[in-house]
């Protein structure tokens, strides 16, 4: 199989480190794995976007037009790439910071999880980026939650490996926040 | 009531890029202002560098050419020979000016080009994340100098405007900060004079300008203006090496 | 951690690391983006392993400080984009003329000018057709993934010093800054010539000197020929490409670097469809796998080339293939939001299957 997806919000939200975070999960499941940072001329702030492949074979093109999956942080990637998710896709929006009614996604499932406010239930807003990735695994169940754990090591440098038990709950919540979404 | 921050007329009523406590703003503003004290906007040409600055046209309400990394003073040539009715200046940075550009101000300084220089120290490659400078501070760590600027390796900071005033060519050589109000005020007079002196056609004019550069000194604004002044004032002393009017 | 082990690292950093693993000696550069990383990497790793590592004044001091650690007789190299290879040429030019080793990595990004920092094609031209004066030609390599940013800087190191002709990494700012994850690989045996034509400064018999100035008469000539055959046998021996799905392919797809990745996706999605796609990449672009396309094109007679340019490789297609094949072109020039998807390619692909549809 060959996943691909967008990971899209504004700088500061953690864009890149959740792209990482789901490479290095993709490589602890034996995966290949190409994770291509959009690189604007602002590099300080502005807007922050990824696109990862990953595959048991040849990743093939790092550039993705239609994305299976599409996890969206903020109102202007809503209005970019929500549509660009391909049919049968599915958009996880972050529903605390996007207003979703001026778009109608229809054959894509549309999953508005409030990312900012489940992270500041745990404790910390930055933390948004990983309720994000353990949304994507229960959503897509393209990967574990327990490899995106394993993988924290990796993603963070050693000097926040303290934050592990706390970002392995984040990871845990947004796992939880889709299976409740399905579940109604 | 009276205004007191009013945005000088040569400068566009628009937001910079520029990171929140970066000295450019600040220095484009002085240069502004002493556009406007001369009432020279509508015939001065500037000559961009490539560096965080190479947005001058974005910003200033005046005619502009892009040149090359580090070529701007012969650009500069260029523009003010051929048109020499004209006020021209050069807006450099660091790397631009004191690296692979110091062939080019030597020669127009030499030369005497009856151009401005206006050259932002900001001791570090701003626009490409901070790697080290002509200028880079011994010791001071940056992304090509992960164990802080070797001056065995690297040798010492430059420092250009003391550099400069040794060419008979130079008319004008100062260095300036914006750290305090005291040393704006200094600055300001300093850039005055030193467009003054092409509108009464003396000669050239360099201001070496000493500035923050938060984001790839990896400090608050507040922090980065401090250091301007406890660590660069101390190795890059204020003041004006050369005034001919003076000789 | 073994130092061969897994490793999900930026294609700069590749590039960084198979330096170090190729054993070279000396590194000068000048930041320029997108590939300050590798700078960047090797100011921290160089040092510690007794190499020389200088940020030049400019890419002109960098590429002649090369020479001299060429002259020498050291394994040194450096790197830029854009508007710094330009400044290089001159020196580039001058090691032609010397004969001298060395590698140059190119992370292509925008221009002409200041242009920008996305991924751009655009300087193919330059690279294989000897981009500064006089007639020469360097050795071209294109890599189309991160582990191939390892691997072929470490064969650029190799071939020129085998071949005495100064080797270029042809990269671009995808391939610069995208992570995938690599294999270190160890730097193969090579057998290498020895440098005897190195100054090395200790007297003797025999007089060591690097120059390309020939005023005899006749000399320079005789230069340009032994040079001329020395690129035939490095086209003979070590033109490299990579085929895909061309067996039975009706219309044979040729891109190189990041376009070829894109493309090969392409390429399935429209075998999934039912057209006989096959994907042509070359991996040497100067020498140019001249032979390899000719041969294809006896069998398959379309073709479309696509590049991040208005169309430069495209002519040393056409010059390579019979001339009863059709070469169709596919370009988008570089600049911000100009890289093709494969979605895009696709439908350019279909289109070329127009007329067999009806
Ligand atoms: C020939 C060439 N080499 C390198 C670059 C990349 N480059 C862009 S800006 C810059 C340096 C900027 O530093 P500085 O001049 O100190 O300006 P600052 O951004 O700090 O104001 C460099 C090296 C380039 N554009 N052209
Ligand atoms: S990077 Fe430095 S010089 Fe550039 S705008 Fe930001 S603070 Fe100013
Ligand atoms: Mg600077």
């Amino acid at each position: 199989m060959r996943y691909d997806l967008f990971i899209s919000g504004y700088g500061g939200q953690g864009v890149l480190l959740a792209g990482n975070l789901l490479s290095y999960g993709a490589i602890h499941e034996g995966k290949n794995v190409s994770f291509f940072p959009s690189y604007g001329v602002e590099k300080r702030g502005g807007a922050a976007m990824c696109t990862i492949v990953f595959s048991d074979g040849d990743t093939g093109s790092p550039v993705v037009g239609l994305p299976s999956v599409a996890i969206i942080l903020n109102q202007l990637s809503w209005e970019k790439y929500a549509s660009r998710v391909k049919q049968g896709g599915i958009c996880l929006v972050n529903s605390s910071l996007v207003n979703m009614e001026d778009l109608v996604l229809d054959e894509r499932e549309l999953l508005a999880i409030p990312m900012n406010q489940i992270s500041i239930d745990l404790g910390d807003v930055r933390m948004l980026n990983m309720v994000a990735c353990g949304a994507y695994c229960e959503a897509t169940g393209a990967l574990a939650p327990e490899s995106l754990k394993e993988a924290l090591k990796n993603a963070l440098p050693e000097r926040n490996h303290r934050l592990i038990p706390a970002n392995s709950k984040a990871i845990d919540a947004g796992v939880a926040a889709v299976s409740q979404l399905r579940k109604t | 009531m009276k205004q007191v921050f009013a945005k000088p007329a040569s400068l566009k009523d628009v937001q910079t890029h520029f990171c929140p406590g970066c000295h450019h703003g600040s220095f484009h503003r002085l240069v502004a202002e002493a556009m406007d004290r001369f009432g020279i906007a509508e015939q001065t040409i500037g000559c961009a560098s490539v560096g965080c600055s190479v947005f001058l046209y974005a910003y200033f309400n005046i005619d502009v050419v892009e040149s090359p990394h580090g070529r701007a003073p012969a650009v500069a040539t260029g523009v003010k020979r051929a048109r020499p009715d004209r006020i021209v200046f050069t807006y450099q940075g660091d790397g631009d000016l004191a690296a692979i550009g110091t062939s080019e101000i030597i020669h127009a300084a030499n030369r005497g080009e009856k151009i401005t220089v206006i050259f932002v120290n900001n001791t570090t490659y701003g626009m490409t994340g901070g790697q080290m400078a002509p200028t880079t501070m011994p010791g001071q760590i940056t992304s090509t100098s992960p164990e802080g600027r070797n001056v065995d390796n690297d040798g010492k900071p430059f420092k250009m405007a003391e550099l400069l005033s040794n060419l008979d060519g130079v008319a004008f050589s100062a260095r300036v900060a914006v750290n305090n109000p005291k040393n704006v005020m200094q600055a300001k007079k300093a850039i005055k004079t030193a467009f003054r002196y092409q509108v009464e056609n003396k000669g050239f004019a360099f201001i070496e300008a000493l500035a923050a550069c938060p984001t790839n000194w990896g400090m608050n604004p507040m922090a980065a203006n401090e250091r301007v002044g406890n660590e660069m004032i101390p190795y890059f002393p204020l003041g004006i090496f050369k005034n001919k009017e003076n000789l | 951690m073994s130092r061969y082990e897994k490793k999900f690292v930026k294609g700069n950093e590749a590039v960084a690391m198979a330096a170090i693993e190729a054993g070279v000696e000396c590194y000068f550069g000048y930041p320029i983006t997108p590939q300050s990383d590798i700078p960047e990497y090797l100011s921290r790793e160089l040092p510690k392993r007794g190499g020389t590592f200088i940020q030049a004044e400019s890419e002109i001091g960098a590429i002649n400080m090369v020479l001299g650690a060429s002259a020498a007789g050291m394994r040194a190299m450096t790197s830029s984009s854009g508007p710094g290879i330009s400044l290089k040429q001159e020196g580039i030019s001058y090691m032609s003329g010397s004969e001298l080793p060395c590698v140059i990595v190119d992370v292509m990004r925008q221009g002409p000018g200041l242009g920008g920092i996305d991924a751009s094609q655009a300087d193919y031209h330059q690279a294989t057709k000897g981009g500064g004066h006089g007639g020469y030609r360097i050795i071209v390599l294109a890599p189309n993934s991160v582990q191939e940013m390892y691997d072929l800087t470490m064969l650029a190191f190799d071939l020129s010093d085998q071949y005495r002709i100064p080797a270029m990494v042809l990269a671009d700012s995808v391939l610069g800054q995208m992570k995938e994850s690599i294999v270190p690989n160890q730097r193969p045996v090579a057998e290498l010539p020895i440098k005897d034509w190195a100054v090395r400064g200790t007297g003797g018999a025999v007089q060591n000197v690097v120059k390309s100035l020939y005023l005899g008469d006749g000399e320079m000539e005789k230069f340009h020929w032994k040079m001329h055959a020395r690129y035939q046998e490095l086209a003979d021996r070590d033109s490299r490409w990579e085929e895909y799905q061309t067996a039975d392919a009706e219309l044979i797809v040729t891109a190189f670097g990041c376009t070829s990745r894109i493309a090969r996706t392409a390429v399935d999605m429209a075998r999934s469809e039912g057209f006989k796609v096959g994907l042509m990449r070359p991996v040497t672009l100067f020498p140019f796998p001249k032979k390899a396309y000719r041969e294809l094109s006896a069998k398959c007679k379309r073709w479309l080339t696509i590049e991040l340019s208005t169309g430069q490789m495209v002519d040393d297609v056409r010059l390579s293939v019979f001339r009863d094949a059709d070469v169709d072109f596919y370009g988008r020039p570089p600049g911000a939001g100009s890289l093709p998807t494969p979605e895009e390619l696709f439908a350019r692909i279909k289109n070329n299957f127009k007329d067999l549809m009806i």
